[in-house]
């Protein structure tokens, strides 16, 4: 990719003039002062601090906890771009769920020959516990985050599913908070559809999934690793906002056939638990036994009606970077409709055509590990040196079905406050998504997450990243 | 509400506290350093009994010197009792019960530890001191005007109380164990300035010196001084107060859980003790036991709590 690649940016589009949904923000930012602006920025990470939205960093002994910066420029998408996005996202997120249902029951998938079997049958993400479990109201996938990035006026990609325990909601309604509370005039002045009662809706998203064995109001837990998990501000947060207790494997044991936590006055039964766990660590007895995070048994349970686990244990495999390749065949077998949103297009390395292809471009290829995440493991080729590509090239042909390409996309910018005023920083976008036997539910905003540093293409917050607010217009 | 919920909110208030009465310990030993230097060093060694930490210190220092008792006490994170610790804790223990408390009482829990940790960053020069501490305990106050001000009135206040009430009974059963030979008449020279001097002192060091003149005028006695911390039940400090305290929120407790248990008769079984004893009879017996059974009495009742509400799996 040469340095003239032009990147679509949200404020201008490829001129110079204000695209129309930053029209009224555009005129109002004119009028203010910098500096006025400036201190406004410091107050957020003020504000950030107090309210103790940070994280932890995972390795670093006593280390501080960090904040994700904040930058006080929303990221504005008008009712006509959401509304195709929403679409996209519910045929996308019904898909996931049909295709869930079918590899832990018929493999009807596998029968068409459209998915092929080894891709299942040989991924760690793939949990044979969860053969023939039907899970509370036929839901696998209670909350979906679906990584977006946009690349044209028209073009939006899905970049991943993230269909196992999405996090960044807090930061969603924090970063909401937040503007709110400093610059009240815009929103009397422009008509943002609120986010604020994602909560609300998580609740009643995931009480309408309880159990049979579950008698009267559901109970929902939210069960975290603890304080020293670098989300646990997240875990707690969102429990307060949904009354729900926020319980710890040492909490909870099996009494009669049920998960039940440890109250001051006896052991209760839970019947919708929100795990913020993963798999692996979710059962000693069924899964990894040297894991003190989870509850002896829980999956017994889970199987014979007594609990329902969100996101069912197994939804891994769905969002698993090999399978991605696949997900315009899967949304067209499940949902019989062309997918509306498109995937990037990949390139297997364990396939020898497109290992050979990868090879001869890895400069300007992006190389992911099949099982990675958080941005690591990974080559971003157009900005990496010629030491690092040579590294990479002896891993990826030591064990190629460790890896897929993709090409590296020209993510859009949004303009960020800089120290000369607004300039453009690459972007991509994470909405949330609750899925009930009612429905899809799609709250309108989501996490954008930026990337600080000027040409980075990484947004990652453990990689210098940071967050805004996200606006969807009302029509 | 979890067993682990009420146990954070009780050592959540515990801790905090303990960083109040650490602090006070601090100047009350600094103000008797600056007015009796000779007596200095056993009185810093007197301060770290208080605090229960003589045996921790005495691994790290020869000498009860005073740079190095102070910084044990407001800053060594091997000390459990130091300021610093106990506000970590107390944090710690907010963040694990934060859908317990409100915004306001843990953005007051969070700042206290913010800008507690910012202050005592680095080794307090004697000329900061009083400064210093004058912030230890505006950070508490708080902390507790947001509880008062923002807590409903439920079981969680209740945990939040009883934290707070076992802290500070056992602070002042400890400030005057320590010092129970200072108030004893067969070796105090009845009135004489020395005495009063030391008398003052454990009055500073549970912050009611005024209010002590206040009810008794300007007369101090050993008799009066000790009769004032265990059994005036208008003193916020004083042990009849605290144990009614705690009696108090477990009553409530019962009440909401319609469940009388040992914690409950515990505790009345201790007040009761209180509410019956006299101070000349307290002398009689000999103080010094007297405080020794209370502080087992504490203890056990910090247990039976414990265990009644299953703060432990």
């Amino acid at each position: 990719m040469s340095e003239k690649t032009s990147f679509f940016d949200e404020l201008h589009g490829h001129g110079d003039s204000p695209r129309p949904p930053y029209g009224d923000y555009h005129a109002w930012f004119q009028g203010e002062d910098l500096a006025r602006l400036r201190k406004k920025s410091s107050d957020a990470e003020t504000f950030f601090r107090r309210t103790g939205i940070t994280f932890n960093v995972y390795g670093e002994a006593d280390a501080d906890e960090r904040l994700i910066p904040f930058d006080i420029v929303p990221r504005v998408l008008s009712a006509r771009e959401w509304s195709r996005l929403e679409r996209g996202i519910d045929q996308r997120v019904r898909a996931i769920n049909a295709f869930l249902h079918d590899i832990y029951h018929r493999q009807e998938i596998i029968r068409a020959g459209r998915v092929p079997v080894e891709l299942i049958a040989q991924n760690d993400a793939f949990l044979p516990q969860m053969i023939g479990v039907q899970p509370p109201g036929g839901v696998y996938t209670h909350i979906v985050g679906t990584d977006l990035v946009r690349t044209g006026e028209d073009e939006f990609y899905v970049l991943e599913d993230n269909a196992r325990t999405p996090s960044g909601v807090s930061y969603m309604l924090e970063n909401r908070e937040t503007m709110l509370q400093m610059f009240p005039e815009l929103f009397s002045k422009i008509r943002v559809r609120p986010v604020q009662d994602y909560p609300t809706r998580l609740s009643r998203s995931l009480s309408a999934c309880s159990p049979p064995k579950c008698q009267g109001k559901p109970v929902v837990a939210v069960l975290t690793p603890g304080i020293h998990n670098s989300a646990y501000f997240e875990h707690s947060f969102l429990a307060d906002n949904m009354g729900a207790e926020l319980v710890e494997g040492s909490d909870l044991r099996v009494v009669d056939g049920r998960i039940a936590m440890r109250t001051t006055r006896g052991y209760k039964a839970i019947d919708v638990l929100y795990r913020r766990v993963d798999d692996d660590f979710l059962d000693p007895l069924n899964f990894r036994p040297d894991s003190v995070l989870g509850i002896p048994g829980i999956m017994d349970v889970y199987r014979s009606g007594g609990i329902t686990i969100a996101n069912a244990p197994g939804t891994g495999i769905a969002d698993d970077k090999a399978i991605y390749s696949y997900m315009p065949d899967i949304v067209e077998f499940y949902t019989g409709e062309k997918a509306i949103l498109q995937n990037v297009p990949t390139y297997r390395c364990s396939e020898a055509d497109s290992l050979a292809y990868v090879l001869d471009n890895l400069a300007e290829l992006v190389v992911k590990e099949v099982h990675g995440s958080g941005g690591y493991g990974m080559l971003v080729g157009p900005a990496a040196s010629k030491k690092e590509i040579a590294e990479f090239r002896e891993k990826l042909t030591a064990k190629p079905s460790n890896y897929i390409a993709q090409p590296t996309l020209a993510l859009s910018t949004v303009p960020i406050l800089a120290k000369s005023g607004l300039a453009p920083r690459h972007v991509d976008l994470r909405p949330f998504v609750l899925v009930s036997p009612k429905g899809i539910d799609l709250t309108p905003g989501g996490l954008t997450r930026v990337a600080l540093k000027a040409g980075s293409l990484v947004v990652n917050s453990s990689q210098g990243g940071g967050t805004k607010d996200t606006w969807v217009l009302e029509e | 509400m979890l067993g682990k919920t009420a146990g954070g909110l009780t050592w959540m208030f515990r801790y905090l506290e303990r960083c109040e009465t650490t602090s006070r310990l601090i100047e009350t030993g600094f103000r008797n350093a600056l007015t009796r230097p000779a007596t200095a060093s056993d009185e810093w060694a007197a301060v770290l009994d208080a605090s229960g930490t003589r045996a921790a210190y005495l691994e790290r220092h020869a000498a009860f010197e005073q740079h190095s008792v102070i910084d044990f006490l407001l800053r060594d994170k091997s000390n459990p009792s130091s300021v610093l610790s106990c506000v970590e804790n107390a944090r710690m223990n907010a963040r694990l019960v934060r859908t317990a408390l409100s915004r306001e009482v843990w953005e007051a829990v969070n700042d206290c530890w913010m800008t507690l940790k910012g202050a005592l960053g680095h080794k307090v020069q004697d000329r900061d001191l009083p400064e210093v501490l004058a912030l230890i305990r505006q950070q508490n106050a708080l902390v507790r005007g947001a509880t008062h001000g923002t807590m409903l009135r439920n079981e969680i206040f209740n945990f939040c109380r009883i934290g707070t009430f076992l802290e500070r009974a056992d602070a002042t059963a400890r400030i005057l164990d320590v010092k129970y030979y200072v108030l004893l008449p067969s070796i105090s020279h009845i009135g004489s300035a020395l005495d009063n001097v030391q008398w003052e002192n454990i009055l500073r060091s549970v912050g009611a010196r005024s209010s002590y003149r206040w009810l008794n005028g300007p007369d101090i006695s050993a008799m009066g001084i000790a009769d004032f911390l265990i059994l005036d039940h208008r003193m916020p400090r004083s042990l009849t107060f605290c144990i009614g305290k705690v009696a108090s929120n477990l009553r409530y407790l019962a009440l909401e859980y319609e469940a009388h248990g040992p914690s409950q008769e515990k505790v009345e079984e201790m007040l009761v003790k209180l509410e019956e004893a006299e101070i000349e009879k307290i002398f009689e017996d000999g103080l010094h036991e007297f405080i020794l059974e209370l502080l087992a009495d504490v203890s056990e009742l910090s247990a039976t709590i414990e265990t009644d509400y299953r703060f432990y799996g």
